[in-house]
């Protein structure tokens, strides 16, 4: 597990404005500084200085990014040749939830490993009425006694969990995140006490439940972000997002700023997922590949795809050692890749309708889907075959 | 011919239609695609018609997947309109056998530049109506009641329009009239699904950004040099050095992946016997071998775990060094917990762990201990962000170590529980099925948990209060004169 030293946050006294901030390195004339976030996006719009041009700014932009691109680097299936392939996996539903009376477009696990949240146009599991039609994000409290749930209503509003059913659920709704459009994701941070948010304004979020006071936020996508992870690491307070601009980036949680971006899909970024031991991520995107992205690294190492996936993958999660990569399709199927070796493992159908939302278990026994076919299905592994012969899916 | 994406603009999630374009261009190549020939429907003889089941064939072999697979697909290719059904036209699957199906013709494709507007399907259901009265489907005359009110005004307009693409089908020959019918009506079928269908084009919301525009000014490209200037100057990790780390932790974690490797006593979710979620309580009396054995991985396995963060606690209190995981925990509350109250706990947890003389006084050096006095002179919720790491690490470093050496950890592990594995499957009979209740709700533990923990926390002596106590005790006993 990465100490997450790579982060560097130094503080310290700004070369320009010399307040105590959290800086970062910048170019200016050859000479390197160290500038605060604030003096750095002043810098960045200063305009063009003599002898820039819009054209020369673009050629340097393309030199960097490709110098940085050139340095050699292995991807994971190279690494992992000598890993055993596996065999073929045998995964039946073993539940099917059907009580939405529409598309599900979202679904989270309660840390008791049993209890799920998932929403439509209504939050099912205590049947809490939005006053939006779309609820595209919910999530599960860690102590399992308050749900968030949010979308078109450009809010997000947690509900805190009673034992008595008879209870009005929305008489105890409390508001907490504010956005300028609709609200894509949302997950609590290691409290019941700490949201973050993504929106289709193009930002992420952090919030104070109790206040509703906005911590921290996070600019910099340029489109609107569809989803975030939260690192699973005790020493890092990092997240990654993904969004319609084809980047993936991962956020300082403290200073707000973004530490890493990657930029390799080819279209929109639907969902990302943090390799359980946090020091890379996967991502699926409506180019229908999903990828995998190595933070120490700091590159893309693996690509998911096959020439017959054609439509995009819409939700991805790890197995609990990470070996496993489950993918729900716009194509109504799963495919199950194998992370190290790159190639698919499995293809699971059963949905009617687009796959929207996918998430294993937090004890790794099972994984749950939602589709826009009105239901969601629980499946475990039965079988297993060992390797005997290799199928057309090798 | 070019082919120009109508709505890709805003519908870049139906990049699909691209590839699948792709996939049809090459089913139609006369060497390579599939096996067309000429087929005699009603009294015409229809052209270029193929059955399902050849096309399913000439997937499976183009594509090396397998039937189930190329099926889905196929189901696809038909539904999204580029090919079409000559004799059951209303059932957009791709059927395994002789049914015959015919490619659309690339006017008709979904990305075409033109959207299927409401005016073209009046001209359409118009046209039919003038040709045949009463062929219209009953969803398809709602819809021209209704599309009529909605634009009597050009209704003139539609009717002429109507009039005279019927004229001009009538000149054409018999074969060609055919397959313009069929051709239009598989159009409009994808374009306006009957009830009970799926709407296939529908692909939920709208996305507030074009990201086919793209902005590039000047100050975007400034930020970009920034962000790739910063990322060359970043030292990263050799590639093979961060991915050999990735397999490894595979490699480790793969016997405790209950999707790869099974779990013991059984998956509750395939027997429906929650043995394994008992056996594995979060705070259960005996924890089980493979659990324990996990806590050894590596020091954030023994700290997430709260039976191993309750033994590691046990096993610092004996050392004299408890203080360190109460810190580092109290600075998890800080971070985490409720932002309003972020004054008061930086000064309990200084009180309480830094100050000279504290009860709990942890134990870091000089110079992290001046940054963080000074900090707290305006509390934030990261103020101690440096003492906790410090203290994060020095257990990390030290005492992790030692308790994986010591006789608390070993004697854990030699009683720890290795459940048998058990066979017995739920029965698939519905009615046979073991009952299955629900389980304890979390609001409820939570409830139990806090009152337990009041009890314990009653029942426990805090030894240095009880010392400091005596001590004061004696203390007075001396100043007091005796009597």
């Amino acid at each position: 597990m990465c100490d997450q030293t790579f982060l560097v946050n130094v503080f310290g006294s700004c070369d320009k404005c010399f307040k105590q901030r959290a800086l970062r390195p910048v170019f200016k004339k050859s000479q390197q500084l160290s500038y605060c976030s604030t003096c750095a996006e002043i810098m960045a719009t200063e305009g063009l200085h003599e002898n820039e041009t819009l054209a020369s700014l673009k050629s340097e932009a393309e030199k960097v990014q490709k110098k940085k691109a050139k340095r050699h680097c292995f991807v994971l299936h190279q690494v992992a040749e000598r890993v055993e392939a596996l065999g073929q996996f045998v995964m039946k539903t073993r539940r099917t939830l059907k009580g939405h009376g529409n598309k599900v477009l979202c679904m989270d696990w309660c840390k008791d490993k049993r209890r799920i949240v998932s929403s439509s146009q209504v939050c099912h599991e205590h049947a809490v009425t939005m006053p939006c039609t779309w609820v595209m994000a919910c999530a599960y409290a860690p102590s399992g006694c308050a749900i968030a749930c949010g979308g078109l209503d450009n809010k997000c509003s947690v509900y805190p969990l009673t034992f008595d059913k008879n209870e009005n659920m929305a008489a105890k709704k409390k508001s907490v995140a504010m956005h300028t459009n609709y609200l894509s994701a949302c997950s609590f941070t290691n409290s019941d006490m700490q949201i973050l948010t993504a929106s289709g304004d193009g930002t992420c979020a952090l919030w104070d439940v109790e206040s509703g006071q906005l911590l921290q936020s996070f600019h910099g996508h340029g489109a609107d972000v569809l989803c975030l992870d939260l690192a699973p690491s005790e020493t890092g307070n990092t997240f990654v997002s993904g969004g319609c601009d084809k980047k993936a980036m991962v956020w300082d949680m403290r200073s707000g700023q973004c530490v890493q971006a990657f930029e390799t899909h080819e279209s929109d970024i639907n969902s990302v997922r943090y390799y359980p031991s946090g020091d890379a991520f996967a991502s699926g995107s409506d180019d229908a590949t999903c990828r995998l992205y190595d933070l120490r690294a700091d590159r893309e190492v693996a690509i998911y795809s096959k020439e017959s996936i054609i439509f995009g993958a819409s939700s991805v999660d790890f197995s609990l050692s990470g070996r496993l990569l489950f993918a729900g399709y716009n194509d109504y199927t799963i495919n199950v890749w194998d992370v190290l070796k790159g190639s698919r493992v499995s293809i699971l159908f059963g949905h009617e309708n687009r796959v929207s939302t996918l998430r294993v278990s937090p004890d790794g026994t099972a994984f749950c889907s939602g589709s826009w076919d009105h239901t969601l299905r629980v499946r475990g592994m039965v079988f297993c075959f060992p390797v005997c012969e290799r199928r057309e899916d090798g | 011919m070019t082919i120009r994406h109508q709505g890709q603009q805003y519908r870049p999630r139906m990049a699909f239609l691209q590839k699948i374009e792709a996939l049809v261009k090459d089913m139609q190549n006369p060497e390579t695609g599939v096996r067309m020939q000429n087929q005699r429907v009603l009294v015409t003889s229809v052209p270029h018609a193929m059955t399902g089941s050849d096309v399913l064939q000439w997937i499976i072999q183009r594509l090396w997947i397998s039937s189930l697979e190329a099926q889905n697909l196929g189901n696809f290719i038909v539904r999204y309109g580029y090919i079409y059904p000559l004799q059951d036209p209303k059932n957009l699957i791709l059927k395994p056998d002789g049914s015959l199906y015919r490619f659309q013709t690339p006017y008709f494709w979904p990305t075409q530049q033109w959207p299927a507007e409401d005016t073209d399907y009046a001209i359409y259901l118009a046209k039919r109506n003038i040709k045949k009265k009463g062929i219209l489907e009953e969803y398809e005359k709602e819809n021209y009641n209704f599309l009529n009110q909605k634009m009597n005004y050009k209704w003139d307009f539609v009717i002429m329009q109507a009039k005279e693409q019927y004229r001009a089908g009538k000149e054409r020959n018999k074969a060609d009239r055919y397959a313009l019918d069929c051709q239009e009506k598989a159009y409009w079928l994808v374009h306006r699904c009957p009830p009970g269908m799926d709407n296939v084009l529908d692909y939920g919301l709208d996305r507030v950004t074009n990201p086919n525009e793209v902005k590039v000014n000047q100050v975007c490209l400034c930020c970009i040099i920034m962000y790739y200037q910063q990322a060359l100057m970043r030292s990263t990790v050799k590639s093979s050095v961060s991915l050999g780390g990735i397999v490894k932790y595979s490699e480790q974690f793969s016997s405790n992946d209950a999707i790869m490797s099974g779990c013991l006593p059984s998956n509750p979710w395939i027997t429906d016997d929650t043995q394994f979620w008992d056996l594995n309580a979060k705070l259960v009396e005996i924890p089980t071998k493979m659990r324990v054995e996990r806590w050894a991985f590596n020091f954030s396995e023994l700290i997430r775990d709260p039976k191993g963060r309750q033994s590691f606690q046990y096993f610092l209190k004996k050392e004299f060094s408890g203080e360190n995981l109460g810190f580092w925990e109290a600075c998890e509350d800080l971070k985490y917990g409720d932002q309003s109250k972020v004054k008061e706990k930086a000064e309990e947890i200084y009180k309480l762990f830094l100050a000279p003389g504290a009860r709990r006084w942890i134990n870091i050096d000089g110079k992290t201990m001046d940054i963080t006095v000074k900090g707290l002179k305006h509390p934030h919720r990261y103020v101690l962000d440096a003492a906790q790491t410090h203290i994060y690490m020095l257990m990390k470093k030290d005492s992790y170590a030692r308790y994986l050496k010591s006789p608390i950890y070993k004697e854990m592990l030699a009683k720890a529980i290795e459940p048998q594995e058990t066979t017995k499957k739920s029965s698939t009979l519905p009615f046979m099925r073991r009952h299955l209740r629900s389980s304890p709700s979390p609001v409820i533990l939570r409830q139990l948990e806090e009152e337990a923990k009041a009890r314990e926390a009653a029942n426990t002596v805090d030894i240095t209060q009880v010392m400091s106590k005596l001590d004061r005790r004696s203390q007075l006993q001396k100043e007091l004169p005796p009597k």
